[in-house]
């Protein structure tokens, strides 16, 4: 109970569930390195067919946006309605559109 | 992850926020600001959880090797390796609150966080394996299914996971049952005294009655239970007494009837005091369950040191490989 108390870094996973699907964030763990962290990623969140390909990203690896800087971030994409298919008014009986 | 203290005059704005994104039902996640006592009341729960995972392996894993066929060997060897699996993904939610992984080892080995009562109890005969797998995942499901729109995301998200392979779980429990209903009288005798055993524990999974147990309220109001003790122990016994008919065997309980006013079962008070004392630390298994963990952790330690150092001398043979170097076998 000594060396080991040092964590193994943390990682976050990810699968792809089948082909043609994206990789998607299903949880995270502990390993040593690279290997052993998809090693433990296949035992941890595939034993039922899960998936067809794991990434594991080391946590601190990842750069994320900030919970506080949400509505500077977001906010500008809000009023602009225009980008959305449902914000041009087309008469109904024209076809395919 | 971890958020900085906020100024008092910020405090109340945040403390808004939070209550609006609760009041709508919407999930906290990690980054988000949130008041320590949510913070405290779900690291205790999701790490009682998860302890609760990695210790119930060992009623079960008791089996393992005298399992009475290569198919029930299966059976149990991937059941045991879902409950480290679970306990795992409560471990990695818990850890996004703050708490290291080394920490809540540590909490679970010293005894200071507990896990659920119902893993203090034997495994004395092999139907206890089937009414494992019946009543106490039964109950396990009843419990965990409301936590899966639980308030806090990482909690909820592992909470989908795992009810979806407790099903598996259940089944395999009921069926095993079932076939040694089908068999000798001495086989449905051994089913029988199983459910004795289990039945009353198995209620008091549910926790305390609602009017002795105060933090249920909170833990309402904040989203993080959504159905109280009683509520859910109703649900549970309403559930269990049809298949319990199916299956052939008695409910252990004189005070079971169906009470036509009420749309449901009236059943026998569990002994609280019994809870109070296996929670307490002396139930039948108690130490024995801890220095089981604890024996095992200290001899995997060997496994893990060695892990780090391969790890640490890869990263070092990686870093000596892409540095040119002048000396050794003549440079390149």
């Amino acid at each position: 109970m000594s060396a080991d108390r040092r964590e193994w870094p943390l990682y976050e996973v990810f699968v792809r569930g089948k082909r043609g699907l994206n990789h998607v964030h299903v949880g995270s763990l502990h390993a040593p390195d690279d290997t052993m962290a998809v090693r433990h990623a296949r035992d941890v969140y595939t034993r039922r067919n899960e998936g067809v390909s794991i990434w594991v990203v080391r946590a601190d690896a990842i750069t994320a946006s900030s919970p506080d800087e949400k509505d500077p971030l977001f906010a500008p994409s809000g009023d602009k309605v225009y980008r959305h298919p449902t914000f041009y008014e087309i008469p109904g009986d024209v076809p395919h559109i | 992850m971890t958020t900085t203290p906020a100024r008092p005059d910020q405090e109340e704005r945040l403390q808004a926020a939070f209550d609006a994104t609760i009041a709508r039902h919407d999930r906290i996640e990690p980054r988000d600001w949130m008041p320590d006592p949510y913070r405290r009341t779900l690291v205790r729960q999701i790490a009682q959880h998860a302890h609760s995972e990695i210790i119930g392996m060992q009623p079960e894993g008791n089996w393992i090797g005298r399992a009475p066929s290569l198919r029930r060997k299966a059976i149990l060897l991937a059941k045991v390796q879902d409950e480290a699996g679970h306990g795992l993904y409560l471990y990695a939610a818990c850890e996004t609150l703050g708490v290291s992984r080394a920490e809540l080892t540590e909490l679970l080995l010293t005894g200071r966080q507990k896990y659920s009562s119902i893993f203090n109890y034997p495994t004395l005969s092999y139907a206890d394996v089937g009414t494992i797998g019946w009543l106490v995942d039964g109950a396990a499901i009843c419990n965990q299914v409301p936590l899966c729109r639980t308030s806090y995301g990482p909690y909820g998200r592992a909470m989908i996971r795992i009810c979806k392979e407790e099903s598996f779980h259940q089944r395999q429990g009921y069926e095993l049952l079932m076939t040694m209903m089908r068999g000798t009288s001495e086989q449905r005798a051994m089913v029988q005294e199983s459910v004795d055993r289990f039945w009353w524990p198995a209620l008091m999974m549910f926790g305390p009655p609602d009017t002795q147990s105060p933090n249920s309220e909170r833990s309402m109001a904040w989203g993080i239970k959504r159905n109280s003790n009683d509520e859910l122990r109703q649900k549970f016994v309403d559930m269990t007494v049809p298949q319990a008919e199916a299956l052939g065997v008695t409910l252990p309980d004189p005070g079971l009837r169906w009470n036509e006013e009420r749309g449901h079962h009236d059943f026998g008070e569990p002994d609280w005091a019994e809870l109070a004392a296996v929670i307490r630390g002396d139930g039948p298994c108690n130490a024995q369950r801890l220095a089981h963990r604890r024996a095992a952790h200290e001899d995997g330690a060997w496994v893990r040191e060695a892990a780090t150092a391969f790890a640490e001398r890869s990263a070092q043979d990686r870093t000596e490989a892409a540095a040119p170097t002048t000396t050794g076998e003549g440079g390149r």
